[in-house]
């Protein structure tokens, strides 16, 4: 029981890690949150849905355009809309609220276009589970587990080992001073929301394929939002411990103490360890700058 | 009591010739207008961002309502008291968390918010849980919500044009140049998420008065977030504008019925486009004045006028 839940919870914390990654990215480069970034999962998961229960395309190759669809929609965001934003010099909290508009833009669209119908995918998903050491696993939930594990540890290669991490890291640590020794900021920002996409679409996906897809289903992006204030806003390892951190705790209080309690706990943990750690695990200490 | 100003309602309304529906409309407005003056004073004028505040609207509606229907409070002393509760939470927990910088005070109050909604579904016998909380008498009465909503006004006014109003307008501008000057921001920043508290609370009593019936999920975080895009459609630092924005957000999806399912989705584009285009929101920093409006129309006819005079 107790190894099923933890699996169960590693699996659903690696779901939230690819959303709070893309948190994360985004907030240490542009200072902001960008609150739409679960609807860029909803939006992949439906493209996916699109193209494989309706077009009948296979499950594979539908998935991929899902993803490429997340990528490209969380990129033409990012032209669109929070570019012209930058571009007036307005404050980053501006830019919060433009993500805000676009979440409630995409929620609707969905909602009108797709109605507010639970969809799941037609495609025969592998529903068995395999016994080990006492504990029942799905295979599901194994599947997802490995895709999420190998997707991180290609994403922290990419952050810490290319030349487009090290631009990446430097207008992280700097934008004006990146800018200067020859980094193109914008190109490598609207990589990083191209990355930041794909990884939604892939969370999107895969929460479809273990739940449904509808139209609120972007609001996991809130749970990947607390994991990555957990773990520290900007820091990519801290996303990924707070998500497994949040899974995990989800998991075991629906499990021992009260499912309808689960949200409460998952929130009351980050306003007290944030009161403990103001800037979260990971965090850089906030500081005004003068 | 409540007899009382319902009477007067019944009064004024059938003298003036008007219908329930637009009383109820009224009355909605009037609710808004002063959920969305307390949002002004704390996202306008301090720059804080609250997630919170559909909380502190349940805390005040089931302060209100518990205390009216379970212990027969007279309605009056009940909304006070509902408001104080709620602002009283906001000081506690303004006093724990506004040290926070940035973005990890906005999460916390949203923390908050999804927390009070999360128990108020929890313990069903204090609020009736998920399944609402019957029984409540009708109270908001048009012409009491509207003095309601001219007194929050006023009261609203009067704090920003005061000396605290003044501090906190300097913590929106510089912080750390407020604090350089001898402001307590911590302290400023606690009051103004407490006045905002206690007009959520205050919105929130005359809420359940109007809607007779409250359940968790009408303070869903869904709320704050409409909460805040009506103050930035309004205007980030302007009460007139806020209130104008309430306006067009209660009354649009009056007039166009037939539009209602685009709602939410008009309201996404016009927060999109106001950022994007006019960030300072409908009316920005100015304040609604009679002398402004009517230069403007003059400057507006005069100049047509007079270019119509060159010509001839």
């Amino acid at each position: 029981m107790f190894l099923q839940q933890l699996i169960t919870g590693i699996s659903i914390g690696g779901i939230y890690a690819l959303l709070a990654t893309g948190y994360s990215l985004i907030y240490s480069l542009l200072d902001f949150s960008n609150w739409a970034h679960g609807e860029f999962a909803m939006l992949g998961a439906y493209v996916a849905i699109v193209f494989a229960n309706m077009v009948g395309v296979p499950f594979l190759i539908a998935a991929v355009l899902g993803v490429c669809g997340a990528a490209l929609i969380s990129f033409f965001c990012e032209k669109v809309v929070y570019r012209h934003i930058r571009s007036t010099g307005a404050p980053n909290m501006f830019l919060m609220i433009g993500a805000m508009g676009m979440s409630t833009i995409f929620q609707q669209v969905a909602n009108l276009v797709f109605t507010g119908q639970y969809r799941s995918f037609k495609f025969k998903l592998p529903v068995n589970t395999i016994e080990i050491a006492g504990a029942y696993l799905g295979v599901l939930d194994l599947i997802s587990l490995v895709l999420t594990a190998v997707i991180l540890v290609f994403l922290m290669y990419l952050i810490n080992k290319t030349k487009f991490g090290l631009n990446v890291r430097a207008i992280a640590c700097n934008a004006y001073a990146a800018r200067v020794l020859g980094v193109r900021v914008d190109r490598s920002i609207a990589s990083v929301f191209l990355l930041a996409g794909s990884l939604a679409g892939v969370a999107g996906i895969l929460y479809g394929m273990k739940y449904n897809v509808f139209p609120t289903m972007g609001n996991i992006g809130l749970k990947a939002f607390v994991a990555s204030v957990v773990g520290g806003l900007g820091s990519v390892p801290g996303a990924i411990v707070g998500s497994l951190l949040l899974g995990v705790l989800e998991t075991f209080v629906s499990g021992y103490v009260s499912s309808s309690l689960r949200d409460f706990f998952s929130f009351a943990l980050l306003i007290v360890l944030l009161l403990v750690k103001p800037s979260g695990l990971f965090g850089v200490d906030v500081q005004d700058k003068a | 009591m409540i007899e009382f100003f319902n009477n007067i309602n019944t009064g004024i309304c059938s003298f003036l010739h008007i219908n329930s529906y637009i009383q109820g409309v009224v009355v909605l407005l009037c609710i808004n207008i002063i959920a969305i003056l307390g949002m002004a004073v704390l996202t306008g004028f301090t720059r804080l961002f609250s997630f919170g505040n559909a909380g502190f609207m349940a805390i005040g509606a089931y302060t209100a309502a518990i205390l009216i229907v379970r212990h027969n409070v007279n309605f009056l002393i009940a909304m006070v008291i509902g408001a104080a509760f709620a602002g009283f939470i906001a000081f506690l927990l303004g006093s724990l968390t506004l040290k926070l910088k940035g973005d990890y005070f906005l999460i916390t109050c949203l923390g908050f918010g999804e927390c009070v909604r999360v128990l108020f579904n929890y313990f069903k016998k204090l609020t009736g849980g998920s399944a609402g909380f019957p029984g409540i008498p009708n109270y908001s009465s048009m012409v009491f919500a509207v003095i309601c909503a001219i007194l929050a006004f006023f009261v609203a006014w009067r704090f920003i044009h005061s000396k605290f109003g003044r501090n906190l307008t300097s913590i929106r501008e510089n912080e750390l140049a407020a604090e350089a000057v001898g402001i307590n921001a911590f302290r400023y920043k606690r009051l103004s998420f407490t006045f905002s508290a206690v007009y959520a609370g205050w919105a929130g009593a005359l809420y359940a008065g109007y809607m007779m019936y409250i359940v968790p999920t009408n303070f869903a975080l869904n709320k704050s977030i409409e909460l805040i895009t009506t103050t930035v459609i309004g205007g980030l630092g302007s009460l007139t504008g806020s209130v104008l924005g309430a306006m067009l957000v209660t009354l649009l999806p009056e007039v166009f019925r037939s539009l209602s399912n685009y709602r939410m989705l008009i309201y996404g584009f016009a927060v999109v486009l106001i950022i994007m285009f006019r960030p300072n929101g409908l009316y920005g920093y100015k304040e609604f004045s009679l002398k402004r409006t009517i230069a403007w129309f003059k400057k507006l006819f005069g100049g047509s006028a007079k270019a119509g005079k060159e010509e001839a």
